[in-house]
């Protein structure tokens, strides 16, 4: 019986997966014209559509293109180079695991650390006050890097620095907002005709914050879950909408997401940060995308503390072109250097770096479909 | 072949793509021989008629103790599957401890129990040791490394040339359970499980399915450190044929499943500590799964795919019926940060 199985267990049921991918096919096949281009903006998504096959499902009828939702990819190589300074000066520089990898222009924080450096794996911004706390005679800087999910959870544990106090805790800010980049994307020109819009970030920002996608630029854009069922029936609810004209933001994530968001985080997070200008991999400058120490706890601000500024960057030497993937302009196997001189184990630049990022995503779940695959993949396996 | 550059990093030490490199660039070209360059979990050697299994480990793991287990009970287990997993019968092992001055005595003697508890359960016997004391700082409390040796019955046939295609894949439960304890038993992530690590000796199981069905284990391997993913790779390679998985096959438990969503981590890639993945003779994998299903450490063994003629690679089968290919990890896997 349907209603006996667990929910979760509903959003993964292959059968009406599949519907739904026969769903969509014909409808965009029928009425829309053969093609469509869709953005997700959350790097959880990303590797979901990726790893459970639905961008290949999907293939020649919806194209998924990756945007600026992986926040360890848009971090800035000026951001990244100044988090390496501050590591090489003797700090004990916290963060969080996939930011380790990433190149600045010269060199990562996980090479730094190979040569005696101190940097160190955080899984909580929590984490590196309590390890401020218990190496007093260690300078701590924590690389706050994240978008509106992460940023309340800072606030929180630098609100606790304080109250301890800690005169030895810091914090990199390198928090970025989402909406912002999204208009910034809008008012360049994006080829995409609707949004599956990030279930994380908006649990904390709200249907709301959103609402502009399409009282502003017409777009339809529905907020997803992270399971296969939620990002199919998003899909199917968007292209419902392009079929009827109209232009919608749906909370398609009730469960999670609320119209106003999570009022207590987002206070938390404006207790002491204050929306400030940021530079993102790939977009550049946008006004206000990011998070500053609010006046009064600009002593918690590490830049300031050791006067290190994020220095402009030369351009990416290495040909990379994850400003082109971030923008949505690029599908990650098209970049020349996919696959070849760009792979896991030799990234050059942070989409390949990070477990959000879409040419990892690509590279391990998407790669060798073509002749370097199977034969007659998809139809295989044994049953 | 390139000579390698720069330093060691953490991420050389992963069992990952890294870790393959040190190995076919930096061991096996000094040290190689056709024992060492088979790279099995076991050295099978031929002693005046008899045939010994030999191989060693060492043991690193933050904390010492968690749920379901211990440094103590992993140096013994870890040790004892790798000799099972070329169908020896484990005998003896060796202990040599790295303590970092400073270290509680009542700590250490806990780990000792907990080997003392494990060799028993295994029905091994620690008959070498050696200890040394370093300063403060340079190891984190005790690292332990061990030795093993046991016996492989004359007749057997075990390893990647046995394999062919059509055989089936076997895994003795479900996956991924003694990552996520160690990773939750640090503490950092605040989050409240009942997970426990899967830590346990093999042998005992193997040894049931040697006996009650000879000669139906062609190849197996533990997937411990880069998780079931990264065994299948390897095996694949080794055999030379194409190993295909189907995920909706694969054992995970409903809490270990819930976490690693959670987490932003691949339930196949995670380390066990008491699974192996086995490749099976096809008319037997009936039979050898039930036998596994009879032990209480292969309760929850699945049929999850089969091998097939191909260029040694893996693949899984999604739910979604796509076909994808699997890869060594390069570089641990950390939880999201979205
Ligand atoms: S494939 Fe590599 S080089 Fe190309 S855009 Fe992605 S990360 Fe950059």
């Amino acid at each position: 019986m349907e209603a006996d199985r667990p929910l979760w267990e509903r959003f993964r049921d292959p059968g009406i997966a599949r519907a739904l991918v026969a769903r969509v096919r014909v409808r965009v096949a029928r009425e829309l014209g053969g093609h469509v281009s869709l953005m997700e903006v959350c790097g959880t998504h990303t590797v979901a559509i990726s790893r459970s096959g639905i961008r290949a499902a999907l293939r020649d009828a919806v194209t998924l293109v990756s945007g600026p939702g992986c926040p360890v990819c848009v971090t800035s190589p000026e951001d990244v180079d100044a988090m390496v300074a501050l590591a090489e000066s003797g700090l004990t520089v916290l963060t969080f695991g996939d930011m380790m990898r990433v190149p600045g222009s010269s060199t990562s924080l996980e090479a730094v650390r190979a040569r005696g450096g101190r940097v160190r794996l955080a899984y909580s911004p929590m984490d590196a006050v309590s390890y401020a706390a218990s190496h007093p005679d260690e300078q701590v800087v924590f690389l706050a890097v994240g978008f509106e999910t992460t940023a309340p959870g800072v606030a929180l544990a630098v609100a606790q620095a304080r109250e301890l106090p800690l005169a030895n805790f810091s914090i990199y800010p390198a928090h970025k907002l989402i909406p912002p980049a999204l208009r910034a994307l809008l008012d360049q020109e994006v080829g995409v005709q609707g949004f599956l819009l990030p279930g994380h970030v908006s649990t904390v920002i709200g249907r709301r914050a959103l609402a502009f996608l399409a009282e502003e630029y017409r777009l339809p854009a529905v907020i997803a879950g992270f399971e296969p069922v939620d990002i199919l029936m998003a899909i199917d609810r968007i292209t419902h909408m392009l079929v009827r004209g109209e232009a919608e933001v749906v909370n398609a994530y009730p469960r999670a997401v609320r119209e106003e968001g999570n009022t207590l985080a987002q206070r938390a997070m404006w207790s002491c940060f204050a929306p400030a200008d940021a530079a993102w991999r790939g977009l550049g400058p946008i006004p206000g995308s990011g998070l500053g120490l609010r006046d009064g706890w600009e002593d918690l601000d590490a830049c300031r503390r050791y006067g290190v500024w994020a220095q402009p960057a030369g351009a990416m030497r290495t040909g990379c072109r994850c400003g082109d993937v971030l923008r949505g302009l690029l599908l990650p196997p098209r970049c020349p250097l996919f696959a070849r001189v760009c792979t896991p184990a030799a990234p050059q630049g942070p989409c390949m770096v990070s477990s959000e990022g879409a040419c990892a995503a690509y590279y391990r779940y998407e790669r060798g479909d073509g002749d370097d695959g199977p034969q007659g993949a998809g139809a295989a396996g044994p049953r | 072949m390139t000579a390698p550059k720069g330093q060691v990093l953490l991420a050389h030490g992963d069992g990952g793509l890294l870790t393959h490199r040190l190995i076919s660039e930096v061991f096996l070209p000094q040290l190689g021989n056709p024992v060492l360059a088979r790279l099995e979990d076991a050295a099978v050697l031929e002693l005046e008629g008899c045939r010994l299994a030999f191989t060693t480990d060492s043991f690193v793991v933050r904390p010492l103790f968690f749920p379901g287990g211990d440094i103590g009970r992993l140096a013994v287990c870890g040790t004892v599957n790798d000799l099972s997993m070329v169908g020896a019968r484990p005998l003896y092992l060796s202990a040599g401890f790295l303590l970092e001055e400073g270290l509680d005595l009542e700590v250490l003697e806990r780990v000792v129990a907990s080997m003392c508890s494990a060799a028993a359960e295994a029905g091994v016997r620690v008959v070498a040791g050696d200890t040394k004391v370093v300063e403060r700082g340079s190891v984190d409390g005790v690292f332990i490394n061990t030795a093993g040796l046991g016996v492989v019955p004359p007749a057997l046939r075990m390893g990647p040339e046995t394999v062919r295609a059509g055989d089936r894949l076997l895994v003795s439960g479900p996956v991924g359970e003694h990552a996520l304890a160690v990773v939750l038993a640090r503490g950092d992530l605040e989050i409240e499980s009942t997970i426990r690590s899967d830590c346990a000796p093999l042998n005992g199981l193997v040894g049931d399915i040697m006996t009650q069905c000879p000669g139906a284990l062609r190849f197996m391997r533990d997937p411990t450190r880069g998780g079931l993913a990264t065994v299948a790779c390897e095996m694949a390679v080794a055999c030379g044929l194409d190993f295909y998985l189907l995920e909706d096959g694969i054992p995970l438990t409903e809490e270990a499943g819930a976490l690693c969503d959670l987490l932003g981590l691949d339930p196949l890639y995670l380390a066990n500590e008491g699974k192996f993945l086995a490749v099976v003779d096809r008319d037997q994998a009936d039979r050898v799964l039930e036998i596994c299903r009879a032990h209480p450490l292969g309760a929850g063994a699945a049929l999850v795919g089969e091998a097939r003629s191909g260029r040694g690679q893996a693949y899984l089968v999604t739910a979604l019926g796509g076909t994808r290919r699997l890869d060594l990890p390069a570089g641990a896997q950390f939880p999201r940060i979205c």
